[in-house]
This record gives structure tokens, sequence and C-alpha cells, in this order.
């Protein structure tokens, strides 16, 4: 099967398994929505699947390729992976924290970026529409301006296989829309997107799949459509909420009532 | 590309300046000789030039004094530069020089243990081994706390230094008499007085071997930029990186330390003087940090040798009296800028 496909994956900390089963297949060419209440297990679920976290049993397999036994340097030309944050002390402009992402391509002799990899790193600063602060350093940025330069930084990889982790938690809400559109653009380029969200609107609107994650495990997978169904958010998410159609607006949209155990709703009154 | 030809001629200006100090550093001292007579002596010592300029005397005042000085002092600058500025790197820690993981106390248990022993010529070499068993055990140790993390190494170094401090002060108290004490504390302090063609053999030896390794890492560092896992998710064994740069700084800073005494501020001061100017990028940082730790270390020994002559300063108190300074500025700057 084409895409990425994880196989009964467990992760395990502190002596318990924070992540149980996990099974799921990300179709490639697609946008995956990885959903899930906090500490369902989605980023680490997304860590291990390249083996950033250490698996205790299961299989990722990409294309056919098992990720697990490929030399680092090969799986980092293939796979990207963008943190959920990400700081550092170090003095670096933002064009440099781009040209991380040629790391993988280059070798140990050379002495910096070549002339085709800085060609690389303008065309995705451009993409995100970073360019105009290639010069300033990291730091200086505002939340959601060092995450499009993390992402600027993941497509400089060139890769086929891109995880995100709540990529667009502090982008604005028209970054936020065309951030999702650009992931949408590159998953008809060819490549499988997988990212972890809260936005369950969003993630209706500009996800191709859904899987959704509670207590380590995915527990739905399918079309947003046929996975976003009220009693599957009272069961995950503890929230009573309406699955709502409006004509002209191609995706399911959510409107929440009121969390379980709370009081009444606004409209119950 | 764009700013590679910037960098290249920044090294090849170092390189410049480096040679041109040492050849200015020459003529520093009492005895008067020239750039020139500096030079040709040199040239006459490698049995290209037939002729010696200078009188025996003075030939050796230059061949036997002051140039294996002034070569191990640029040696020492570059190696503890170096090390201090893959510390940073690995430990994700600003402050963190070479002596870290408590190398610099290891070193002078070592040597004061050796001294009083009566062995004061192996004094190095007891240096040497005190550094290396200080950064085993403290390696050791933050494996035993479940795996050798940079909070837990550093952390396990506080405790390891605090030990040795303790025991080396332990020895002094017991058993120094005031020859040693006097020798012991100039050590302490850090000097390159007395330095011999061989003590310059062997920092250029650690140089040549470990230098390379930790040039040729670039690139790995660059990747640690934002951590373990994003280091590791671009293709870089992050594991088997960390192991071999500890493993070369800890050589570095071992032989250093076994030459030169626990000489401080230069591998805290000059990566961060370095960074500021050229960045993070560490193909361009690293051997900027090098040749400006070993311009920087050179100067400073001559002043602590020629400042208050005939009386000479241990060159620690000198790096100290520049370093501090200049490590305030450093922070003004950053807090700016961040």
């Amino acid at each position: 099967m084409s895409g990425l496909v994880l196989r009964d994956v467990e992760v395990r900390a502190g002596g318990r398994a924070i992540v149980a089963d996990a099974s799921l297949a990300a179709p490639k060419g697609r946008v995956t929505g990885l959903l899930g209440p906090n500490g369902a297990g989605k980023s680490t679920l997304l860590a291990a699947t390249l083996g950033l976290r250490r698996r205790a049993q299961g299989s990722v397999h990409f294309d056919g390729l098992d990720l697990a036994a490929m030399p680092a340097a090969e799986r980092a030309r293939l796979a990207a992976y963008v943190e959920q944050s990400a700081a550092t002390s170090e003095r670096l402009t933002v064009r440099d924290v781009v040209a991380l992402g040629r790391i993988p391509y280059q070798s140990v002799w050379q002495s910096g970026p070549g002339a085709g990899d800085e060609a690389i790193v303008a065309s995705a600063l451009a993409a995100l529409g970073v360019t105009g602060f290639g010069d300033r350093l990291y730091q200086t940025l505002s939340g959601g301006e060092q995450q499009r330069v993390q992402i600027a930084r993941a497509l400089a990889q060139e890769p086929t296989l891109l995880l995100l982790d709540e990529p667009t938690s502090h982008l604005d809400i028209e970054a936020q829309l065309t951030t999702l559109d650009l992931l949408r653009e590159r998953a008809q380029a060819g490549c499988t997107i997988i990212l972890a969200m809260h936005d369950l609107n969003l993630a209706a609107r500009h996800c191709d799949h859904l899987a959704v994650m509670k207590d380590g495990r995915v527990v739905a997978e399918g079309a947003p459509a046929a996975v976003l169904s009220a009693p599957l958010l009272l069961d995950v998410y503890g929230v009573h909420a309406t699955i709502v159609q409006l004509p002209g607006h191609g995706a399911p949209l959510v409107v929440y009532d009121r969390a379980r155990g709370s009081g009444a709703g606004p409209d119950s009154g | 590309m764009r700013r590679r030809p910037a960098s290249f001629l920044a090294s090849a200006g170092l390189v410049v300046l480096l040679l041109a100090s040492a050849t200015l550093a020459v003529t520093f001292g009492p005895a008067d000789i020239s750039a020139g007579d500096a030079w040709m002596t040199v040239l006459h010592h490698l049995r290209l030039a037939d002729t010696a300029p200078l009188s025996p005397l003075r030939d050796a005042i230059v061949w036997e004094l002051r140039l294996p000085r002034i070569l191990a002092a640029a040696g020492v600058g570059a190696g503890l530069a170096l090390a201090g500025t893959v510390m940073q790197v690995l430990t994700r820690n600003p402050l963190a020089d070479p002596y870290l993981l408590g190398l610099s106390s290891g070193a002078a248990l070592g040597a004061v243990g050796f001294l009083l022993a009566g062995m004061a010529l192996l004094m190095p070499l007891g240096a040497f081994l005190g550094s290396l068993a200080a950064l085993v055990l403290a390696l050791a140790i933050a494996r035993l706390l479940g795996g050798a993390t940079p909070t837990r190494a550093i952390l396990a170094g506080i405790s390891i230094a605090a030990l040795a401090s303790a025991a080396t002060s332990l020895l002094i108290f017991w058993s120094a008499t005031g020859d040693s004490y006097r020798e012991i504390l100039s050590w302490l302090m850090g000097s390159l007085s007395g330095t011999t063609w061989g003590d310059t053999g062997l920092v250029a030896l650690a140089l040549v071997v470990c230098a390379p390794v930790i040039l040729l890492s670039g690139r790995g560092l660059d990747a640690f930029a934002f951590g373990d896992a994003a280091a590791a998710s671009l293709g870089i064994d992050i594991v088997r990186l960390r192991w071999t740069l500890l493993t070369a700084t800890a050589l570095l800073t071992g032989v250093m330390v076994a030459i030169g005494g626990a000489i401080g501020f230069v591998g805290l001061v000059v990566p961060h003087a370095v960074r500021l100017a050229v960045g993070s990028r560490h193909r361009v940082l690293l051997p900027a940090s090098m040749l400006v730790g070993a311009v920087f270390m050179l100067w400073t020994d001559t002043a602590a040798r020629s400042l208050f002559d005939p009386r000479e300063l241990p060159v620690g108190i000198v790096t100290a009296l520049v370093g501090a300074p200049a490590f305030l500025l450093i922070l003004l700057r950053y807090r700016r800028i961040t």
C-alpha cells in the first residue's frame, strides 16, 4: 500500500505506554489530519514515526519502505518534521535556519550551502512569504513567524513525506489558511502530509483524511464527513456538539454546544 | 555563494594576523630582537638559511625561550576556544566552557597529586590523567542517571568538580610547603612560563588529532541548533556525534590544561565574541573561533610575560582581567538583541 502505514505502534515512557497499538494509513499525496485532545499521543506518534522516539513495538512503512531500517541521512532526504515549537540560543538568521533543511544533502567536506541549495532555500522562503525577513535573527521573530520559518525549513528538505506538529497553532487566521492551502498544493504535487491539529473545522475543510487519537490509540480514521460525528466528539473530546452542513460549504461544520459535565449550554436557558 | 568569499577572506585574514602577531611577539622582551632577525633565526634552524643572524645567546632566547612559548600559547588558545565552542553547542548552554564537566578540577587534582608525590616533572601527565578521569566519571554518572543528556552531564560534572577541588585543597593544606605551594598556585592560575619545544609539540599533536574531527563536524553542530530531535530529523546520528565530539574535546582540553594549567575565560569569551561577529554557522564559526583564540592567547601571554618585567604574571590572571569585562560587554550586546 502506498503512503504512510503505521501498524500497532507502541511507545513507552516512565513505565507505561503513552502510545499503544496505534495504527493508521495516511494516503499518498493527501493531507491527513491527526486529531485528539491534549495528551492523546499525537506528538509522540509523529516523533516515533521518524524514529525520533524509540518504538517499543510496531512498524512504520512509507511506500513500502521500512523507515526504521533506513539510514538516518537517507530518511532525512525523504521525510521532514516540524516540531510544535522550536527555540534556539544560537545566532541564526531566518535564511540560516531555512538552510538547515539542506543539511541532509550536504557532505561533511562542504564549507556551506552550495548554489543549488541557496536557490531551494530562496524558493522555500518565498513559498511561506518570509523572504522579507530573511536577514533577521530567528529569535527576534514572533511565534507565528517562527512557525512559518520552520515550515520553510522543512520544505527546503524537499520531502515526499512531511510531518507537522500543530504547525498553525501560533498563526493568525489568514496565515493559517494560506499555510494550509500551501500544504494542499504540496500534497497535490505528490507529497504525503500528516499534521497534528486542534481546530476541527479547519481539519474538516483542509484535510482529505482524518485520524483521531484518544489515550494513545487511534480510535477513528477516514474521510472527514465520515469521522466527525457527535458521539465521537463526546467520547474523544468530552464535548456536546452539533455537526451541520452549510449550503455551499463542502466540509461538515462542527458547532460546539457545551463541555460534558458543565452546566447548560447557551441555547438551553 | 553570497557569504562564502567573505568567510574565506575572514579566515585568511585571521591567519595573516596570527603570523604577524607571532612575529611581533618574538620581539617583545628584555633582549632587543628585530622581527627580521627572528625570521632569519627560524629559517636558520629549519636549515633554510646558512648563517645565523644572532649571537648564540640571543639565538637561544628566540629559539629556546620565546618561540616555543609563543607557539604553545597560540595552540592552547586555539584548542580552548575550539573546545569551548563545541561544549556550548553540545550542552545547549551558553555558559559552557571547556572545563564544564569537571576537567580543570580533575586536572588540578592530578597535577597537585603528582607534584606532592615528588614527581614535579610529570605534572602535565598528572593533569591529563586527572582531567580524563573527571570526564569519564561525569559521563558515567550521567549514564547511571539514565542517559548522558546535556543537563545530567553538567550536573554530574559539577559534583565531580566540587569533589576534586575539595581533594586538591586537602592535599595542599596537608602537605604543601612554601616552594611547592608557589608552584601549585601559579599552575592553578594558569601559566605558560618555562614552556619547552616538547610542550609545544604536545599541544600541536593534540590539535592535529582533534581539530580536524571538530572542524569537520560543523554541519552536524548546525543541526543541533533546535535540539536533539530536530538534529535527528535532519539525518544526524546524534549519539555518535555527541560522543565523538565529547571525546575530541576532552582530549584537547586535557592536553591544554596539562601544559598551561587552568586558563579561564578563553574558552568562554572567544566563542561568544566570534559568534556575535559571524553568527552561528559552525562551518564559519569553528575555524574563526580557533584562530581568534590563538591570537587572543598569544597576546595575553605576551602581556603576562612582559608587562611587569622582570616579574611574570600567571597568564590566567591576564585572560580573566581582559575576559571578564569582555564577557560583560557581550552580555549587554546579547540583551539588546534577544
